[in-house]
């Protein structure tokens, strides 16, 4: 398929993935604050998404407070921010119409009808509709346009170009929420495995619809430990680290070209990492500091699909004369 | 003009309903209006929903807006539209074989049946196809001849449109639209079917590959997503199952075309190009295009690849020599032509010019080589002023003007906010050529929405409607 084809693909799915993660953060941020009754402890809260995000700096620039008003319309709302649920939306909508001979009719009717209804949504309608009724909203656009994908879609090139950018961005959403932690305040030492320690784990659990399967896994209380290692480790676990490497892998490989070998290599080493990894190993050098690295070279490795399969400016190699 | 002059579409003179509207007119009286207005309002949403919108040049927000749908359809009973179809098939097999001439023996200009110099000055003529031979002969694979009914209710060819002639997309959708929202009125007659004209259309590309190409690679050129038919663009491509390129995927190395694809440079041999002469290789035409191709031509003239359609076939669309297409049709074909030419004052003619300028508000005057309703002036709607301003403009350069006279162009009944009442229409088939020439029944019919325009234009306000031939 064209080169510039797959981009738009990839990039529109990374784009619909990242409008349901940042509902899922905001989400979670939204029930974390719940949790404090101190007015001003709440709206320390917030600093935590726009830290997972990487958007403290730009909102800052913007922004004088941080409260709950304030980054909620920031990250949900704000045309300017290009990472807002808004701007994923309407991104997504435009790479869709961009590639709208390659996806489904059904593909671009969600996308579409998403981006319109979006459209129409301001701060006063938010909060009429309820803040978390608008999360659901969000996910459920998503929900419904994997839905359509995998019911549509023939399995060619395009649909292995859309997984690719939905697990990339999904890898890099699980580890920041993972890192929530890290962002938000620490419980006091009496609340470390008190009341607000479980309910701000529970929190992450539920922002990635991992709350029942952590249950069903552990038999268990809910502990650092094991959250890190069901979001890390597992591998029959939608959104764990290694669930998506497994999946970007094979798809590499399997879309692989002349000048990939780079970006499976990359891939593969990320996930046998993942796949023969421990949890206690991975603590004993601090959560954190892997959760840094990961996105370090998640983030190369984007860079490196970029190269091997987008990248239309490359001069034609002599090869392509003899095709 | 008075309204009653107009050939009502769907009225005789006396108000009762012509035969071939009995089924609709039926069902008309037969439907509650509030299930009408019902599904008027849910044809307005599903366009939405699908994003069947065009784009609009110089209006700098909402450049996207939807193309305005009439449920009434424009009716026309087989045995009318077989007669045209006919005079349809002679126009475009003359026009191919005009272009196929001037390029090569010229034997029409030397036998004065077209003043050479209007051909050969033409800026539309390219005189890079001299002596190419394309696939087939076919110049023009796909061409959109524009028809209108006068108030004899006889039909004219108001212009033909040879270069990439748009709105087939909205005659699929509109029938798609019309079978989901009323399904009962399919089920009444039998309504000739539309939908496999990308099947005919594919077909068409398939048959202008280059010679020995059994199996070609297929793509269609669009300029890009801000184009105004952007949309019909991704959508014919993905009917036809070929690849959607813009310029940038494109390269020409040893005069063959490739598109780069995540597996490498894949050849193309057949390019259904949806984006003017002037774009296309920047090495052979505009310097300045970034939507083209450099090296295009190179390859296209070595034979290697097939642009559909042909370089070169503004020069048979341009209206300064379409007063004599009916003289290429006896030249060729040695057949009197079957549809009428409107009659057509040149303003490079002193005579005509003389005329045009004592007559302005009675003709409408048009750019030769304008297209899309831009720069026209339609005589009996236009002030004294506008007039004046545009008398100067004939003066400044009268060879680049013509006039006809204002057609009592037909009506059909059209939702408005007022009810059903008489609007213009006009009728765009689409004729496509390769092995024989192929359409589908009927056209895009365009309606002008104000009451008693007569630009039919979806740029200028028009909107369209399902065109129904009824056997």
């Amino acid at each position: 398929m064209l080169s510039r084809t797959a981009s738009t693909l990839y990039w529109m799915s990374r784009n619909v993935e990242r409008a349901e993660n940042t509902a899922r953060i905001l989400d979670v941020a939204y029930r974390m604050s719940l949790l404090t009754k101190d007015p001003h402890l709440q709206d320390q809260e917030w600093f935590a998404p726009l830290n997972i995000t990487g958007t403290l700096f730009p909102f800052s620039g913007r922004h004088s407070i941080v409260n709950s008003k304030e980054v909620l319309h920031f990250m949900a709302l704000d045309s300017e921010n290009p990472s807002s649920i808004y701007a994923s939306a309407k991104q997504a909508r435009e790479n869709a119409r961009a590639v709208r001979g390659t996806i489904t009719s059904e593909m671009w009717e969600v996308l579409n009808g998403t981006w319109l209804e979006m459209q129409n949504m301001d701060e006063d309608r938010l909060y009429a509709r309820g803040i978390s009724s608008f999360f659901d909203w969000v996910k459920e656009r998503s929900h419904l346009f994997r839905g359509v994908t995998f019911g549509t879609i023939r399995r060619d090139e395009a649909f292995q170009f859309h997984r690719i950018g939905t697990y990339m961005e999904r890898a890099d959403n699980t580890a920041r929420m993972l890192d929530v932690k890290y962002h938000v305040l620490l419980p006091s030492v009496e609340d470390v495995g008190g009341a607000v320690d479980y309910y701000q784990w529970s929190a992450v659990l539920r922002s990635v619809s991992a709350f029942e399967s952590y249950r069903k896994v552990y038999r268990d209380v809910i502990t650092p430990l094991k959250v890190a290692e069901l979001l890390v480790l597992r591998d029959d676990i939608p959104r764990s680290l290694r669930f998506c490497f497994q999946e970007i892998y094979e798809i590499l490989c399997k879309v692989q070209n002349a000048t990939s070998f780079e970006a499976t290599r990359q891939a593969g080493e990320i996930y046998a990492a993942l796949q023969f990894g421990t949890i206690q190993h991975i603590f004993s050098g601090g959560l954190h500091e892997y959760l840094t690295d990961f996105l370090d070279s998640t983030h190369r490795l984007g860079i490196e699909i970029d190269k091997s399969f987008f990248d239309a400016t490359v001069p034609i190699p002599a090869a392509a004369k003899a095709a | 003009m008075k309204p009653d002059n107009f050939f009502n579409e769907m009225f005789e003179a006396d108000g009762s309903v012509r035969p071939h509207y009995g089924a609709f007119a039926d069902w008309l009286d037969n439907t509650p209006p509030e299930k009408i207005t019902q599904n008027r309002q849910a044809a307005d949403l599903l366009f939405h929903r699908v994003g069947i919108t065009f784009a609009v040049y110089g209006e700098a927000t909402g450049t996207e807006r939807l193309i305005p749908f009439d449920i009434v359809p424009h009716v026309i009973p087989a045995a009318q539209w077989d007669r045209v179809s006919a005079g349809l098939k002679q126009r475009v097999t003359a026009l191919n074989a005009f272009l196929h001439d001037v390029y090569h023996e010229q034997k029409i200009l030397k036998a004065g049946k077209v003043p050479a110099n209007m051909v050969i000055e033409n800026s539309q003529f390219r005189p890079e196809m001299i002596g190419i031979d394309v696939p087939g002969g076919i110049y023009a694979h796909v061409a959109g001849i524009d028809l209108v009914k006068d108030a004899d209710g006889e039909y004219y060819v108001l212009e033909d449109n040879l270069r990439t002639p748009s709105g087939v997309s909205y005659l699929l959708e509109n029938r798609k639209m019309m079978m989901r929202l009323f399904p009962e009125l399919f089920a009444a007659q039998r309504i000739r079917p539309v939908d496999h004209y990308p099947d005919l259309l594919l077909e068409t590309l398939r048959n202008a590959a280059p010679v020995g190409i059994d199996n070609p690679t297929i793509v269609l050129m669009t300029p890009g997503h801000f184009n105004s038919a952007y949309f019909e663009h991704a959508f014919l491509a993905q009917q036809m199952g070929i690849e959607l390129v813009e310029g940038i995927d494109l390269f020409v190395a040893d005069n063959t075309v490739f598109m780069r694809t995540t597996q490498g440079p894949k050849k193309v041999d057949v390019i259904y190009r949806r984006i003017d002469d002037d774009f296309i290789d920047p090495e052979a035409f505009r310097p300045d295009s970034m939507l083209g191709v450099p090296g295009l031509m190179r390859a296209y003239k070595a034979g290697r690849v097939t642009l559909a359609n042909a370089v070169g076939t503004g020069v048979a669309d341009d209206k300064s020599l379409y007063p004599y297409v009916p003289a290429m049709i006896r030249f060729y074909l040695d057949e009197e032509p079957i549809l009428k030419n409107v009659h057509t004052y040149m303003c490079a003619n002193k005579v005509d010019l003389d005329y045009v300028l004592a007559h302005m508000e009675e003709l409408v005057i048009k750019e030769a080589q304008g297209s899309g309703g831009y720069g026209m002036l339609v005589g009996p709607h236009s002030t004294k002023d506008e007039r004046a301003r545009y008398k100067q403009r004939v003066l400044d350069a009268p060879e680049r003007f013509i006039a006809q006279p204002t057609l009592a162009l037909s009506v059909c009944p059209t939702f408005t906010n007022k009810g059903l009442a008489p609007r213009h229409i006009d009728l765009r088939p689409y004729v496509l050529s390769g092995r024989g020439v192929n359409f589908v029944p009927g056209g895009l019919t365009r309606v002008a929405l104000r009451e008693g325009s007569l630009v039919v234009n979806s740029s200028q306000g028009g909107g369209v409607k399902d065109t129904w031939i009824v056997d």
